[in-house]
């Protein structure tokens, strides 16, 4: 039995690498997001310097990885350089399953090179490869297939790397796995960047023992069995999570214009349905998943004053990309919304941050905080995606002091220009594409990522529309024992898509074949303490509850619930921390 | 006699289930005794390849094995006789369509025995057992 407790810590200033033996950590906090929080603690010191060389970036994954379909996540924790407290990002793709083929649990890369490097990984450690020649290449496509090129393990390795927007330390930019996914939230991409790390390869071909082989076998049987007949997974896979667009546009929770209004007669444009319908070129799954839910437009076109010569596009959509690249922005265009998608890919940008960024300072443009001098000409205007598409360049370039501001997010942008009001920020995270009622907006501010994926709280405020919405203090605590039970399968690391078939029961069996007993009902304790350590480190670090900042437009635009009350948010809130550390 | 057959590569989503099904078959996770492999057709953006054992009426892999490690199965391809084998890597780059994989913990090849195991679990019609067709 060999549980995954092995962490590779690599040191980019003094180019050396070493090896511990961590089962004292990944005893008690399983792996994943639990092991990660508490190497972040052990590496990164009291207030350093999120983009300095004290910021550790920590990635790991947990026992089921490469056991058990739906398992196959990675959690990076760092240092936020957008909030400036905890970071945290998980992906898929294959980077999960290469570390654990690799024998690790955890791989910690800690101080800055002078130089660009990028790192070689496998079984026998650390290769610090030159990157002089790739720094500098803004598309993380292009960077991709170089170093596809220059390395072996193809079909079973991670690429991680970054763009431009990496590199220019754009605070919100984003690493990018395989082409298509991404630790995409705050701002994994411009530690990279800080570090002189243009990407991360891992791949190994180590096998996993299990301590009892036909429960093994058993086990695995019945979770896939529920995986491929569960009608969730069929919703992923067939039209992917940009079928939420048309419910949410219809209940009028689809943020829309800056979260001016939530609904749009266009949205039907951009639609999952419609998207599927006329541009859905290929589905994509991570390792190790039946679903697919990785949906890619293929886009074809001609090129201007050349005729029959054509480019087919491969553009990778889901809802958050929608809808902050598009209803939030007024394109309602699809052709011209995926163009935006794709450039964002391109220079390696969290789209939902860009998309907010962009969005306020339209609107910022509009009431006159703003005018052509900041913006070097560009005239900002709902639905205009080629002006937004230069913005997007001006981000990552950073050519005069207002771009620079808009590269460090909202929060940072509206204290300096104004229009804080509608700077749809939580906790310092841009916004995502849920206005359904009040306890979504609670779950961002009391998520240890602002995200919406932290507690879901969208789906207690969409339950409410046909049932009663719960009172503040009962919201705040369904949230936390929601957010508590995500870090026990953040840390195993299963896909949040696949929460309904790992129930409590299934992880501790999944969990005793693969070498680590424990009780189902002492999951929840461990749950909390890990969310408690994640928001321990927030506080270290300086984040105050009692500071969060809520947008007023969020109590302007009325949610499909009604306009929401700040006394309903801030007694929720005060709620769920004083349960938290109860 | 029915072998593993690839019919529409186009339809594979990219999940790798095939390959850990048939690691599982030796009762562990993780892929190192996985004889299937799907990899990119360089870059996720153009889709897949799987690369699976052809079963080869007359198996270049078996031809130059130094030990007589790889015995003609039935149908086509071939058995290991694991205990002959000195891990030379000489089947592995013999084969064409580069469907000899390496377990390097074990420093054995990993051979297709064509059991089919991997079929059931492919969620998208990607495999199937078939008579080999004859041009």
């Amino acid at each position: 039995m060999r549980l995954p407790t092995r962490v590779l810590m690599a040191d980019l200033t003094a180019r050396r690498f070493t090896v511990e033996d961590r089962a004292d950590l990944f005893q008690y906090y399983i792996g994943g997001a639990g092991v990660a929080i508490s190497l972040l603690k052990e590496y990164c010191p009291v207030g350093a310097d999120s983009l300095g060389p004290d910021n550790p970036i920590v990635f790991a994954v947990g026992p089921l990885v490469g056991l058990y379909p739906l398992a196959s996540k990675t959690v990076a924790m760092f240092k936020s350089p957008l909030t400036g407290n905890l970071g945290e990002s998980h992906a898929g793709g294959r980077s999960a399953v290469a570390i654990r083929s690799a024998g690790y649990g955890a791989i910690v890369i800690r101080g800055a090179s002078e130089s660009p490097v990028y790192l070689s990984i496998d079984d026998k450690g650390v290769q610090f490869r030159d990157a002089s020649g790739i720094w500098g290449i803004a598309s993380s496509v292009t960077t991709g297939r170089i170093i596809r090129e220059l390395e072996t393990g193809a079909g079973t390795r991670t690429i991680m790397r970054i763009g431009g927007a990496g590199e220019r330390l754009v605070r919100y930019a984003s690493v990018i796995t395989e082409t298509y996914r991404h630790f995409g939230r705050l701002g994994l991409g411009a530690v990279f960047g800080s570090k002189k790390l243009k990407a991360v390869t891992v791949s190994g071909n180590h096998g996993i023992e299990v301590s009892d082989r036909k429960l093994y076998r058993e086990t695995y049987d019945d979770i896939y069995r529920r995986a491929v007949e569960s009608p969730v997974m069929k919703k992923y896979h067939d039209i992917g999570t940009a079928s939420n667009i048309m419910p949410l546009n219809l209940q009028k929770g689809l943020p829309t214009m800056n979260l001016k209004t939530t609904t749009s007669p266009d949205a039907e444009r951009i639609s999952g349905e419609r998207l599927a319908e006329n541009y859905l070129g290929r589905r994509v799954a991570c390792a190790h998943c039946p679903v697919a839910c990785i949906h890619i437009a293929a886009l074809r076109e001609p090129y201007e004053k050349e005729p029959y010569f054509y480019k087919t596009t491969m553009i990778p959509y889901d809802y958050e990309l929608i809808y902050a690249l598009g209803s939030m922005l007024g394109i309602f265009d699809e052709k011209a919304m995926l163009h935006l998608i794709d450039d964002v890919e391109i220079w390696g940008l969290d789209a939902m941050s860009t998309g907010v960024v962009l969005s306020w300072a339209t609107e910022a443009q509009e009431k006159g905080l703003i005018s052509q001098n900041e913006t070097l000409g560009l005239n900002f205007r709902w639905g205009d995606e080629p002006t937004y598409a230069k913005a997007v360049e001006h981000i990552v370039k950073q050519p005069n002091e207002f771009y620079a501001a808009l590269a460090r997010g909202v929060d940072h942008a509206s204290k300096r220009y104004g229009g804080e009001d509608y700077a749809l920020a939580f906790g310092g995270n841009e916004m995502p594409g849920y206005h359904t009622g009040p306890v979504s907006h609670v779950g961002y501010l009391t998520g240890s990522r602002h995200s919406h994926l932290d507690a879901a709280g969208y789906s207690i405020d969409q339950a409410a529309l046909k049932d009663k919405l719960p009172d503040p203090k009962a919201a705040a605590a369904k949230l936390l024992k929601e957010e508590a039970w995500r870090q026990i399968l953040s840390s195993l690391v299963v896909c949040f898509f696949a929460r309904g078939i790992y129930d409590k029961d299934t992880v501790a069996k999944s969990l005793e074949t693969a070498g680590h007993k424990v009780a189902p009902e002492a999951l929840d304790e461990k749950g909390m303490e890990i969310l408690r350590e994640k928001n321990r480190f927030k506080e270290r670090e300086g984040f105050k509850a009692s500071e969060l900042r809520i947008p007023g437009r969020v109590f302007e635009t009325a949610s499909p619930l009604g306009k929401i009350d700040e006394k309903y948010l801030r007694e929720s809130v005060e709620e769920f921390y004083r349960l938290l550390y109860a | 006699m029915t072998r593993l057959t690839v019919v529409d590569a186009d339809r594979c989503v990219g999940c790798q289930l095939c390959m850990f099904a048939c690691s599982r078959r030796f009762g562990e996770g993780g892929l190192a005794k996985s004889a299937i492999r799907v990899r990119s057709a360089g870059g996720f953006e153009r889709g897949f390849v799987v690369v699976a054992c052809r079963a080869c009426p007359d198996p270049p892999c078996m031809k130059v094995c130094p030990v007589d490690a790889l015995e003609p199965r039935r149908g086509g391809g071939v058995v290991l006789k694991a205990g002959k084998c000195i891990g030379c890597h000489r089947c592995a780059e013999a084969c064409p369509v580069h469907a000899v994989f390496w377990d390097d913990e074990a420093n054995k090849p990993d051979i297709c025995v064509h059991c089919g195991y991997c079929v059931g679990y492919c969620p998208h019609e990607v495999l199937a057992m078939r008579e080999a067709e004859q041009l």
